[in-house]
């Protein structure tokens, strides 16, 4: 249970959560994606704080994150909803009406 | 081998494999609930880091909150598409390289790197008290800032989805 565990669990699901949003074909599955990669920064956070700072201070931050993670995901699914009214899909290479 | 660390190795191992089934696994509904586990997971870690109060936030606000909006989404939206994930060959092998370069990249980092930990790790009674002290000093202008954001977000998210309201309707 050192630092250096965490910190390969944080990159291994970082590398996960960019696959995802590389391959996948889903919007929803890009925000999974993306959760993934939030995951892992807090996981980050907190491994610092109580390895190297010993103090909250790591925790406080990683608090935020989910805090601000709680708004993108509402956000994020608010326009995917929108977009899916629009085209009927939220696949994202359907969605480019914007393409010249 | 005690069980702390026996346990801390199995939710290692279950971190890592649920979130590879996250992003392999072909059925969106799936996906979701192999997240839920992932999720499950980072908070037993964050148990095993001392941080008891961000464990319980990470399991209210993700697996309470996050998991329930992106389930909400996929039945909202998987009506007439079929939930199944083709993926493109050429796209998943170049995607496939760029991620395992960037894992090696950030191995190879934390692999290198001599960090400078403390002898023993951080500990503490519980952290709740020690955390509101903080958001109600140090950290009191992030918070209202946060809040802030929080508001701005909902009001975007009501406004973004509602229905446009036609002009002699309004009238």
């Amino acid at each position: 249970m050192r630092l250096e565990h965490y910190l390969y669990i944080s990159i291994i699901l970082f590398s996960l959560g960019v696959f995802a949003v590389l391959t996948r074909r889903n919007a929803i599955s890009i925000l999974m994606g993306v959760e993934l990669i939030l995951n892992s920064c807090n996981l980050n956070f907190v491994a610092f704080s109580s390895f190297i700072t010993r103090d909250i201070t790591g925790q406080m931050i990683a608090l935020f994150g989910i805090v601000l993670a709680a708004a993108e995901a509402a956000v994020f699914l608010s326009i995917i909803l929108s977009i899916y009214n629009e085209f009927s899909s939220i696949n994202p290479d359907q969605t480019d009406t914007l393409k010249g | 081998m005690d069980w702390t660390q026996t346990l801390f190795w199995f939710f290692f191992a279950m971190t890592i494999g649920s979130a590879v089934f996250v992003v392999t696994v072909r059925n969106l509904v799936h996906a979701a609930f192999w997240l839920m586990i992932t999720l499950f997971c980072v908070a037993a870690l964050y148990v095993f880091l001392k941080a008891d109060f961000l464990a319980a936030t990470q399991v209210v606000v993700y697996v309470g909150g996050i998991l329930v909006l992106v389930l909400f989404g996929v039945m909202m939206t998987s009506g007439k598409l079929d939930l199944n994930l083709k993926l493109e060959r050429g796209q998943m092998i170049s995607s496939g390289i760029i991620s395992i370069a960037l894992l090696a990249i950030l191995f190879l980092i934390v692999r290198r790197t001599n960090w400078q930990t403390a002898e023993t790790q951080f500990d503490s009674e519980g952290t709740t008290s020690s955390i509101g002290e903080a958001i109600m000093g140090e950290f009191l202008l992030p918070f209202e800032v946060v809040s802030i954001v929080l508001l701005i977000a909902l009001i975007g998210a009501v406004l973004i989805t509602r229905k446009e309201v036609k002009k002699e309707d309004a009238a």
